[in-house]
C-alpha cells in the first residue's frame, strides 16, 4: 500500500472521514498508464481521481501544468472547483486550481496559455481548442495526469471521440501522461477500458463497492394510466402526496416538452404552494442557475427535469427519485436513482409512474432488470469519421503534419484502433480537395501537401473558422425566447426552430412552466408576452425522444409469454388477456402484423419491438414500399414497439414487404431522399467541416443551413454517391436517428417467421396506436388520387369544369 | 406524359409536369426563368456555396421535355441566366450542351431582368416577340391581351383533406398567361401575394405542376 502524505491523510481525519478502499486501490495505482474507476454516485469518484494529483503537487516541486480534468458539463467543471478548493486550501497546498470552458473570459484564456496553473478543469471541446493551437507544445509541456470524469457518458457519444483523439495528442507531446477514468456503473466497463487506454496498452478496472441495492417501485395511483400520451396527468395527486412526504424529490422526464406539460399541472394542482422548480437544456442559462442555487441551498421540495441534470453535480439532499414516463433504458435509470440520498452506502429510493397503460409493462419490465442488475448498452462501433476529419483540420492548425506520424497518433484512440490506413487517407482527401463533386470551390480545399512531403494549411486564415465549428455537439436550431419590452424583456429560454416556425401570432405555448402568448419574430428572437390562460392552445415545443433498448424490449416480449401476469397490476394483465384471446400477443422470434380495417381506411399494424427510431424507418421502408406495390399508403405513426400504417388498400400478403434484400436496398435507394437521413448528413456534415457552424461570429439561421445541406446532400448522391461523406451519412444511418442496425437485428431474428392475421376490427394491443401523436404522412400516389378529386371538386364548385 | 390542355387567346396550349409550355399547332415549346449558373453567381457573390449541377440538371430536364415535343421553336421567356456574367461564363460543357439542343431548332432568348443584353450564345435576342396572336415578353404589361410571360416564378398552395401542397404553377386568366419557374433552385412567389393577386382577373386559374397537371381556381 503506498502512503498518502500524513497532511492529507490528517485533513482526512480531522474531517472524521476514512479513505474508502476504492480511493486507496486509485492512490496505489497512481503510476499505471491508464485505470478506470466504477463507482456508484456518492462514492467519492472525484476524490479518487485527485488524490493521486494533490500527493503530487503537495511539495510545491512542480511548475506548469500538471493535471487536467475534463468533465462533459462547464457547470460541473466549476462544481469541481469549488469542492477542491476546499481541501486544498484547508490542508494549505500549494496548488493552482482554474477552469477552462466555454464561459472562461478572454483575457483569462490568454493568461492560461502563457501561465498555466497546476490543475486545469476543462471540457472535451475547449481541450480540443488547446491541442489547436501552435503552442500548444509549450502549454502542455510536463503534464503528468488526465482525469476523465463521468467517462460512461463521454464513451457514449462523439464528445467522448474528440476527446481521445485530443488525449492522442497530448500523449504525443507527453508520453508519461498517465490517464484516469471516472465512471457510473456500467454493463460493459472493459469497453469504458478499451475506450480510454492508449491502444494497445492496458488499462486497470477499479471496481468501488456498488452499495446497497436501491429501493425501487412503481408508484400506486388510484386513477388507471390512460391509453397512451406521455402526461401522466393522472399521477398528480399520488406526485404531491410523495413531495410532502419528503424532504427533496427530483422528478425526472424523457423529454422537455413532457417535463413542461408535468410541471403547468403540478403547479395547477399545488394548493399548498410547495416550492416545486423546473429545470432543463431549453431553459435560459440564468433560470436554470437560479434553481440550482435554490436547490443546493436546500430551498425547494421538488423539481422537474430532464437528463440535464443527469449528470453527477452534487445536489444535497435528495432523498426520492420519481421517474414520470417508463425509463427507455434500464442503465439511465440505475443512473438516475443513483441520484437520491447521496450518500455512500445508503440504498436510494425511487418510483416509477408509467404514463400510458404500455408504460405499465414496460416500467414493471425495467424494474426486474435493475433487480437483476441487467444493465442494457449497445456496444458502439469503431469512432465515426466525421470527427476524424475534424481532427485532422485541428492537427493542420496546430502546424504542419506528416501523414504518417497523424495515421500512428490516431491510431492509438481507443475508438480508432481499428481504423485503416485507407480509411484515414480518404478522410485526409477530403480535408484536402473537398471530394470529387465539390472540387471547383477552393472553398473546401483546405490543406496542400508542401514540398518536404509535411500537410499544412493552403491558407492559415482558415484555422479561425475551423476552430470556430470545432466540436460534435449538434444544437437542433433554436431560436431565445423573450418576452417583449422595448427594450427586450426578460430571457425565457429557448424553442427549437421548427416549432418557432409553426406558430402564429396568438398561439400560447409551455415554457418554464408559465403560459406565454407568441407576438412575433424579431431579430431570430421570439418574443411573447405573459399569458394567464389555464390551458396552453399548442401542447410544447417538441423534444428528442429516446428509443426504448434492445435488452428492454427484450424483457417485455420475455414477459408476454407468460401464461398470466400477477407483476402486473389487473387492468393491464387484463388488457394483454384480452389481446391474446382476440389476436395474438407479439413473440420474441417471430413478426406478429395485423390487417384490419378501421374508420374507412386499411390498417396495418407491425410489432418490430425493434424501438421507436427503427419503428419510425419501417414506416419510412414499409409505405414506399406499399406505394410500389400500389397499396396506396396514406401515412403512418410509430412507436417504440410497433409501427401503424394506413391507407387505401388491404396488405393481404406481408412477404414482398418484409424480403430483408428489398429493405436494405430501401434504405440505399427510397430512404436516401428522406429528410431523416438528410438529418443525418447535415449532423456529420457540420462535424467534418463541410458545413459551417458559425461565419465570423455571425450565426446562419438553421433554416438557411438546412437549405444549403439539403442541396448538398441531395447533388453528392446523385453526382457522387460514394464521397466521404455519404459514407459516413450511410454508416450513420445504422444507429441514431434512423436506427437501420435494429431492424437488420430484427430481420435477423424474425428470419421468415412473419404472422399476418386479418382481424374484422381493431385489436385491443394496436388501439392506443390511433391515439399516439406525430403522424407521418405519406406523399405519393394516393396524394395524387386526392389531388386529383379535390381539384375536379373545386371546378365543378366554380362551375368550371368543361373549360 | 400527363399534359393539362386549356384554350388561350384562341389557341390550344398544354401545361407539362416540369412546367414547360407547349403550343402544338406551332410545334413551339416554351420555358421561362431557367437561371443558369445560379449556384456560381451566388458562390460568386460570397454567398452559400451550392453544388454547381444546378445548370446541368435544369438543361437535362429541357432535353427531356424537347425529346418529348420534337419542338421546331423554343423561347426562352428571360432571366435563362442568372446574370450575363453567369451567361459568359458557361462551362464549355453546358454550352456544347445548349448547341446540341439547339441543333435544327428556331431558338429564342428573350431578355429578362437578370440578363438585361445579349449573349454569345446561338439564336434570336430579343426583348419581346410577337407572333400573332400571341406576344411572349419576360414580364407580364398588364394592359396586353395574349401576352405570355414569366419573371414571377408563380406557386400555388392546395388543401386536401388535412394536408396542403404547395407547387410550382402556371398562371392564367383571359388576357394573360404566367409561367412558372423551370430551373432547378429558383423559389416562388405565392400566387396569393399582392403582386399576382392584383396583375390577374378575377376568372384566374392555377395549374399545379407535377406528376400530373392539375387546374384549379386560382387560390386568392
Amino acid at each position: 500500500m503506498t502512503q498518502i502524505p500524513a497532511r492529507i491523510g490528517t485533513w482526512f481525519s480531522t474531517k472524521g472521514w476514512s479513505i474508502h478502499p476504492h480511493q486507496q486501490e486509485m492512490f496505489d495505482r497512481a503510476q499505471d498508464p491508464a485505470t478506470v474507476l466504477i463507482a456508484p454516485t456518492g462514492g467519492g469518484k472525484t476524490m479518487a481521481g485527485f488524490l493521486p494529483s494533490l500527493s503530487e503537487l503537495a511539495d510545491g516541486g512542480h511548475s506548469g501544468l500538471h493535471t487536467l480534468y475534463v468533465s462533459p458539463l462547464k457547470a460541473l467543471a466549476a462544481d469541481i472547483k469549488r469542492n477542491l478548493r476546499t481541501p486544498v486550501d484547508e490542508i494549505g497546498l500549494p496548488i493552482r486550481i482554474e477552469d477552462r470552458t466555454g464561459d472562461t473570459s478572454a483575457t483569462q484564456k490568454k493568461r492560461q496559455r502563457v501561465d498555466p496553473p497546476h490543475i486545469l478543469l476543462t471540457t472535451p471541446e475547449s481541450l480540443a481548442l488547446l491541442t489547436s493551437y501552435e503552442d500548444a507544445p509549450r502549454m502542455f509541456d510536463g503534464v503528468q495526469r488526465i482525469i476523465v470524469d463521468e467517462i460512461h457518458a463521454l464513451a457514449e457519444s462523439k464528445r467522448g471521440d474528440q476527446l481521445m483523439l485530443a488525449l492522442a495528442r497530448l500523449q504525443r507531446l507527453n508520453p508519461e501522461l498517465r490517464r484516469v477514468g471516472l465512471s457510473a456503473t456500467v454493463e460493459d466497463p472493459a469497453a469504458i477500458a478499451r475506450f480510454l487506454a492508449r491502444h494497445p496498452d492496458p488499462c486497470q478496472i477499479v471496481q468501488a463497492d456498488p452499495g446497497p441495492d436501491p429501493d425501487i417501485q412503481m408508484l400506486e395511483t388510484t386513477e388507471m394510466p390512460p391509453w397512451s400520451g406521455g402526461g401522466a396527468a393522472y399521477a398528480i395527486p399520488a406526485v404531491l402526496e410523495q413531495i410532502r412526504q419528503h424532504k427533496t424529490t427530483l422528478i425526472f422526464h424523457n423529454t422537455r416538452a413532457q417535463a413542461e406539460i408535468f410541471f403547468h399541472n403540478l403547479w395547477l394542482a399545488n394548493e399548498d404552494g410547495l416550492p416545486i422548480g423546473i429545470h432543463h437544456g431549453s431553459l435560459d442559462r440564468q433560470q436554470r442557475e437560479r434553481v440550482e442555487a435554490a436547490m443546493v441551498r436546500g430551498d425547494l421540495r421538488a423539481i422537474v427535469c430532464t437528463g440535464s441534470l443527469d449528470l453527477g453535480i452534487d445536489w444535497g439532499d435528495v432523498d426520492l427519485v420519481i421517474q414520470i414516463g417508463a425509463p427507455k433504458n434500464v442503465k439511465r435509470l440505475v443512473q438516475r436513482i443513483g441520484r437520491a440520498n447521496h450518500r455512500y452506502n445508503a440504498p436510494s429510493k425511487a418510483l416509477l409512474v408509467p404514463a400510458n397503460r404500455f408504460e405499465v409493462v414496460e416500467c414493471v419490465a425495467a424494474l426486474e432488470a435493475a433487480k437483476a442488475h441487467d444493465l442494457d448498452g449497445e456496444p458502439r462501433g469503431p469512432g465515426p469519421r466525421d470527427v476524424l476529419c475534424q481532427h485532422i483540420l485541428i492537427a493542420a492548425c496546430a502546424g504542419p503534419f506528416d501523414a504518417d506520424d497523424l495515421y500512428t497518433e490516431m491510431t492509438s484512440a481507443g475508438p480508432y484502433a481499428r481504423l485503416a490506413r485507407p480509411e484515414f487517407d480518404a478522410c485526409l482527401d477530403f480535408c484536402a480537395t473537398g471530394g470529387y463533386a465539390l472540387r471547383a470551390y477552393d472553398r473546401w480545399q483546405r490543406l496542400q501537401q508542401r514540398a518536404d512531403g509535411k500537410w499544412q494549411l493552403r491558407d492559415p486564415r482558415v484555422a479561425a473558422r475551423i476552430r470556430m465549428n470545432l466540436g460534435t455537439i449538434q444544437d437542433t436550431d433554436t431560436l431565445k425566447v423573450r418576452l417583449r419590452r422595448s427594450r427586450g424583456g426578460k430571457p425565457l429560454g429557448e424553442v427549437e426552430e421548427a416549432f418557432a416556425t409553426s406558430l402564429t401570432p396568438g398561439d400560447t405555448f409551455l415554457i418554464g412552466g408559465q403560459i406565454v402568448r407568441y407576438e412575433g419574430l424579431r431579430e431570430m428572437v421570439v418574443e411573447v408576452s405573459r399569458r394567464a390562460d389555464r390551458k396552453p392552445k399548442i401542447a410544447t415545443f417538441s423534444g428528442t425522444k429516446f428509443a426504448t433498448s434492445t435488452q428492454l424490449s427484450d424483457r417485455i416480449l420475455r414477459m408476454f409469454a407468460q401464461t398470466d401476469w400477477p407483476q402486473l397490476p389487473s387492468h393491464t394483465a387484463d388488457w394483454l388477456a384480452l389481446q391474446r384471446q382476440m389476436s395474438r400477443l407479439p413473440q420474441r422470434d417471430r413478426l406478429l402484423i395485423e390487417s384490419f380495417p378501421a374508420d374507412g381506411r386499411e390498417h396495418l399494424c407491425v410489432y418490430g419491438f425493434a424501438g421507436r427510431n427503427a419503428q419510425q424507418t419501417l414506416g419510412l421502408l414499409l409505405t414506399k414500399r406499399m406505394e410500389e406495390t400500389g397499396l396506396a399508403p396514406l401515412g403512418f405513426v410509430a412507436t417504440d414497439y410497433a409501427t401503424l400504417i394506413w391507407g387505401l388498400d388491404a396488405v393481404i400478403d406481408p412477404t414482398p414487404l418484409f424480403q430483408p434484400d428489398a429493405l436494405r436496398d430501401g434504405l440505399d435507394t427510397w430512404l436516401a431522399g428522406n429528410a431523416v437521413m438528410k438529418r443525418t448528413f447535415r449532423a456529420s456534415a457540420t462535424i467534418a467541416g463541410l458545413i459551417e457552424r458559425n461565419l465570423g461570429g455571425q450565426r446562419k439561421s438553421g433554416r438557411q443551413a438546412t437549405f444549403s445541406s439539403d442541396i448538398l446532400y441531395d447533388t453528392l448522391l446523385k453526382y457522387d454517391p460514394d464521397h466521404l461523406l455519404m459514407q459516413i451519412t450511410h454508416e450513420e444511418a445504422m444507429r441514431g436517428l434512423v436506427d437501420f442496425g435494429r431492424i437488420e437485428a430484427m430481420l435477423a431474428r424474425i428470419g421468415n417467421r412473419v404472422d399476418l392475421l386479418r382481424l374484422d376490427r381493431v385489436s385491443p394491443l394496436s388501439a392506443p396506436l390511433f391515439l399516439e401523436v406525430g403522424k407521418v404522412p405519406v406523399k405519393g400516389a394516393a396524394e395524387e388520387r386526392l389531388l386529383a378529386e379535390e381539384s375536379a371538386r373545386l371546378l365543378d364548385t366554380a362551375g368550371l369544369n368543361r373549360l | 406524359m400527363n399534359v393539362c390542355e386549356f384554350s388561350f387567346a384562341g389557341q390550344r396550349f398544354g401545361a407539362l409536369p416540369s412546367g414547360a409550355l407547349w403550343w402544338p399547332e406551332r410545334q413551339l415549346l416554351c420555358v421561362s426563368d431557367l437561371h443558369l449558373g445560379k449556384s456560381e453567381r451566388v458562390a460568386r457573390r460570397g454567398g452559400a456555396t451550392l453544388p454547381p449541377y444546378d445548370s446541368h440538371e435544369t438543361l437535362d430536364r429541357l432535353a427531356g421535355d424537347l425529346e418529348h415535343t420534337k419542338a421546331e421553336t423554343v423561347v426562352c421567356l428571360g432571366d435563362s441566366f442568372d446574370d450575363l456574367e453567369a451567361a459568359r461564363t458557361l462551362p464549355v460543357t453546358e454550352g456544347l450542351r445548349i448547341a446540341t439542343l439547339q441543333a435544327g431548332r428556331q431558338w429564342i432568348w428573350i431578355e429578362g431582368n437578370h440578363d438585361p443584353g445579349p449573349i454569345e450564345l446561338g439564336g434570336a435576342h430579343l426583348f419581346e416577340w410577337p407572333c400573332d396572336p400571341i406576344v411572349f415578353r419576360h414580364i407580364a404589361q398588364g394592359d396586353m391581351r395574349g401576352e405570355i410571360s414569366g419573371h414571377y416564378h408563380p406557386k400555388a398552395q392546395i388543401r386536401l383533406k388535412g394536408r396542403s401542397i404547395t407547387r410550382p404553377a402556371f398562371l392564367l386568366d383571359s388576357d394573360r398567361l404566367i409561367l412558372p419557374a423551370y430551373g432547378t433552385f429558383t423559389g416562388g412567389l405565392r400566387c396569393t401575394d399582392q403582386a399576382l393577386a392584383d396583375l390577374m382577373g378575377a376568372d384566374a386559374m392555377a395549374i399545379l405542376t407535377g406528376p400530373r397537371p392539375h387546374m384549379i381556381p386560382m387560390p386568392r
